[in-house]
């Protein structure tokens, strides 16, 4: 991993690039955005990037024989770049476009899974994935009979790397499939030691990172998976695009995905021949504005740097942690060593609905319920769902110490 | 930054005393009729798969075809406990039309505010059930007032389940 070099992050200058940070909440609060997990804010270049794009470079890719044409297939085609560089993909032809990380994880368990894997491999998932990451395997299971694993995970809420050898054992496994980040736990997996394990044992990796992608330098050659799934809504970028991540003689083996326009060759009615990849999964008109949105998305965060955002998460989070333990009656979801900007929690005075009304009221935007993952909080014994804090690049401490003195008060509200 | 720990409050959330008014926060703690019912002739159960709310309804309809009693089980946040137990209490005496009728009433009542129709034979249950009129204000929160009302139309229907999304 590189060094992080110390580079000045200037937290109140970066909130100005957010205009939605200072539009008044009720009665006249600041707000106080603690759901970036869930979806995050657009800094002005994005906005501005869009509208651009509609306004002075807009038509269909791949198609017009006219400067438009070409101007917007040149906008769309330098985003898959600027994507390939941002992961340090080895070519840009790796980089598929979905419409978010949901349908990235979906294209590879019904291309890869129903197409290249065979119907007695396994798949691992982990008890803390995102339904995301479960449902499309099940599905592949109840379809084509995959069996499915779920490796666990300990009570400071971090892969059980034992019991995910012990899956990995009798090498029917041909797919694990983990977060690199959990959405719930904060929990930052070690990415490494598990492709170096499930590739041990013959076993490819895909790695879910939604979150991850958000707040730290992500290198897929570095950590050496086989697919590496995130989407642009939660990278300050549009709602819309996702992005999949392949080694190229994975997507040249992988059947198509939708059919349709853009991703055949040539197409008479006896037989069709499939497009290269990248566009071979991606059928029809595809994201254009998005895609120029997140470009413009990759080269804020860029510009900012990806090792100061990271240094800057690190700040929030030994704040919140050391903030939220001095909250009475505040139980913390897991305690993982390496972990990211996202804090669920169950205060007992408290059911997380009735929690985020009233923080809601104090112009604070928290997530309630279970997050899409229901296995984890059965895992946790959390059924009813937790309260959910996640921060972004624009998150302060003061925010924090907000929602602590916050929570401290909702607690004597209903005691 | 000073440390809270709490204790002290600001009056930060005065203004949801409206929403959680005393008799919501008691039944929330303190839900009435919170046990299963052996005797049950028609039970339902009732999820918010949003929230992960869940209520097991039960209901014993005695001969005459009245509500001889009613009870529940689950988990939930304090508005749907609440108004699972203030259901519970309502609906004794009634008859299943009766408690349809006063169940469709307080839907109304939960996302308006107002009830245009609670003529006088329902004006005294009503007035109970008015504590919970305050979700009206919170459209994510009124589903969770309503989940015990469509349990309660699962139970008498037979279809036995029922959910508030």
């Amino acid at each position: 991993m590189d060094s992080i070099a110390p580079v000045a992050f200037d937290v109140a200058r970066i909130r100005q690039d957010f205009p939605i940070l200072s539009q008044p909440q009720a009665r006249g609060r600041p707000l106080v955005f603690l759901d970036s997990g869930a979806s995050a804010q657009k800094p002005r270049v994005v906005i501005d990037a869009m509208v651009r794009c509609m306004e002075t470079a807009y038509a269909n890719v791949h198609r017009g024989a006219y400067r438009l044409s070409e101007l917007a297939t040149d906008a769309y085609e330098a985003a898959r770049g600027a994507t390939a560089r941002f992961i340090n993909a080895a070519d840009v032809r790796e980089i598929v476009f979905t419409k978010n990380s949901t349908e990235a994880m979906n294209l590879v368990a019904h291309c890869w899974g129903r197409g290249v894997m065979q119907p007695g491999q396994a798949v691992v998932i982990s008890e803390l994935e995102h339904h995301a990451n479960i449902v499309p395997w099940q599905m592949l299971r109840d379809d084509k009979g995959n069996e499915l694993r779920v490796c666990r995970v300990n009570d400071s809420g971090e892969l059980d790397m034992d019991d995910l050898e012990r899956h990995l054992a009798d090498g029917k496994v041909g797919l694990v499939a983990i977060a690199h980040m959990s959405n719930v736990l904060g929990t930052v997996t070690p990415v490494e030691r598990i492709v170096a394990m499930a590739h041990a044992h013959g076993a490819r990796v895909l790695l879910d990172g939604s979150q991850a992608a958000v707040h730290r330098r992500v290198d897929v050659q570095a950590i050496g998976c086989d697919f590496y799934c995130f989407t642009g809504h939660k990278l300050y970028g549009p709602t819309g695009i996702g992005v999949l991540w392949a080694r190229l003689e994975h997507l040249d083996r992988m059947p198509p995905f939708l059919g349709g326009g853009d991703m055949i060759a040539s197409v008479t009615f006896e037989h069709s021949t499939w497009a290269p990849s990248p566009g071979k999964f991606e059928a029809g008109t595809p994201a254009i504005i998005e895609a120029v949105g997140l470009h413009a998305a990759i080269d804020y965060v860029t510009a900012i740097g990806m090792d100061a955002i990271e240094a800057h998460e690190r700040t929030l989070v030994d704040h919140a942690t050391a903030r939220l333990a001095r909250v009475e009656g505040l139980t913390l979801l897991g305690h993982a060593q390496d972990r990211g900007g996202v804090f669920a929690f169950a205060l007992d005075a408290a059911h997380p609905h009735d929690l985020a009304t009233l923080l809601d009221r104090a112009g604070i935007a928290v997530r309630a319920g279970r997050h899409c993952a229901e296995p984890l909080h059965a895992r946790f014994g959390l059924e009813g769902g937790t309260t959910r804090a996640s921060f972004g690049l624009y998150t302060t401490t003061d925010e924090i110490d907000l929602l602590a003195q916050a929570l401290a008060e909702a607690r004597e509200f209903f005691r | 930054m000073t440390p809270s720990t709490g204790g002290q409050t600001t009056g930060l959330f005065d203004d949801l005393r409206d929403l959680y008014q005393e008799v919501i926060l008691d039944h929330g703690r303190k839900p009435r009729n919170f046990r299963r019912l052996e005797d049950a002739t028609a039970t339902a159960r009732g999820d918010n798969p949003m929230c992960g709310d869940r209520i097991e309804l039960f209901v014993a309809l005695a001969p005459d075809g009245n509500i001889a009693d009613a009870a529940f089980q689950g988990r939930g946040c304090a508005i749907s406990t609440a108004s699972a137990s203030l259901m519970t209490e309502t609906v004794k005496g009634k008859t299943a039309a009766q408690a349809k009728a006063l169940g469709a009433t307080f839907r109304e009542l939960a996302m308006t505010g107002t009830c245009p129709d609670c003529g006088a034979e329902l004006a005294d249950e009503m007035e109970r059930l008015a504590p919970l009129s305050g979700v009206h204000e919170f459209p994510s929160r009124v589903k969770c007032a309503t989940l015990a009302w469509h349990t309660l139309n699962a139970a008498l229907d037979g279809t036995k389940e029922a959910s508030s999304e």
